[in-house]
């Protein structure tokens, strides 16, 4: 993996990614461990919706929506 | 607001009902057992003055009369969404004699991340760990012992739809009733300096909760910041006060 990791709001519709690192800290970051957001987890963006946000990304097997302001604080390697 | 004390009340109904919850992530299972068991014998709505379903159910299981209670699925305990605090408040604040946590056998590390926050707030729990025919066809193989050994819980392996496991299931949350299972869940420990704000916090707390809910769970969601368990305890634990003065039978 040498290329830069990127935040997963960057990821196009229909890309994956692996996660390297949850960048906040709190309940938001405790939110998202939950919901399976782990380093090595692989995300998949799967649609935007109507309006641009919140976007809905495969997760562990779960369709889960992230709002931008969420999903920016999730590094991923593009793969 | 009235809120769920209806539900919380049920308990009282009739003494002899042990009530038994399902928990778990959604897409689990939860409500494949839940029809499994209790068959015909269901009540379904909302859940008061919210738009989240409910069920309610009976069966019977070696003479004795349970109430199951399909919760909402959730990935947290934390109270993110209208969901979560159902759960949330009825396994903290109707304390269910048991609560099952349902759990998919092919995605076991959010799964289980699940149960160890019910662990951590309750300690009559089972862990059903379901969908092992799909786990089997994905080459996963799950060490039920091992797993059962090191949560310091029962542990049970179901397939649901094939009603593979029920059996043991109910078994094994009468034995947990009856204690002839005394589950030690294991317990999580956090960095120094969160136990150390646990240590000092636990006092008081102990004497604001006087037995109700478990002072190091509630020590952890306030540092975390989680001001909906606050208002919870406002509403459930005054009521609470209530109760015992009046003959009004709310939550407990
Ligand atoms: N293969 C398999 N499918 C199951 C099993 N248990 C439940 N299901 C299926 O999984 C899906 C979700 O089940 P459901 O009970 O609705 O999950 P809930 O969201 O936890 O209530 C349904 O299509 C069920 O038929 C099982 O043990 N094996
Ligand atoms: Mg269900």
């Amino acid at each position: 993996m040498a290329n830069k990791p990127l935040p997963l709001s960057n990821l196009a519709v229909g890309t994956k990614g692996k996660v390297e690192s949850i960048l906040i800290d709190g309940l938001l970051r405790r939110r998202l461990l939950d919901l399976g957001v782990v380093p090595g987890s692989v995300i998949e963006v799967v649609r935007v919706s109507p309006n641009g946000d919140p976007t809905a990304y495969l997760i562990k097997g779960a369709l889960i929506g992230l709002r931008e302001n969420e999903a920016k604080h999730i590094l991923v390697h593009p793969i | 607001m009235v809120s769920i004390n209806n539900q919380l009340s049920e308990k009282k109904v009739t003494e002899k009902e042990i009530v038994v919850a399902l928990a778990g992530n959604p897409n689990t299972g939860k409500s494949t057992i839940f029809n499994a068991l209790t068959g015909l014998k269901q009540h379904t709505g909302n859940w008061p003055g919210k738009t989240v379903s409910y069920a309610r159910g009976n069966y019977v299981h070696r003479g004795k009369s349970f109430v199951l209670v399909d919760l909402p699925g959730t990935y947290s305990l934390l109270a993110n969404s209208i969901d979560e605090l159902i759960a949330r408040d009825f396994i903290c604040f109707a304390k269910p004699d048991v609560t099952i946590v349902v759990t998919d056998a092919t995605n076991l590390i959010r799964n289980l991340n699940l149960a160890l926050q019910i662990m951590e707030a309750t300690n009559n729990v089972v862990v059903a760990i379901n969908l092992l025919d799909e786990a089997e066809r994905k080459g996963i193989i799950v060490n039920i012992d091992k797993l059962s050994e090191k949560l310091g819980l029962p542990v049970v392996g179901t397939v649901a739809r094939n009603q593979m496991g029920l059996n043991r299931l109910k078994d094994t949350i009468d034995d947990i009733v009856t204690k002839k299972i005394v589950t030690n869940p294991l317990k999580i420990h956090y960095p120094p300096e969160i136990e150390q704000k646990i240590q000092e916090m636990t006092p008081e707390l102990e004497n604001i909760l006087k037995g109700e809910l478990n002072p190091r769970w509630v020590a952890l969601r306030i540092l975390e910041g989680d001001k909906t368990l606050i208002d919870s305890i406002k509403q459930y634990l005054v009521y609470k006060e209530i109760d015992i003065k009046g003959e009004v039978a709310l939550c407990h």
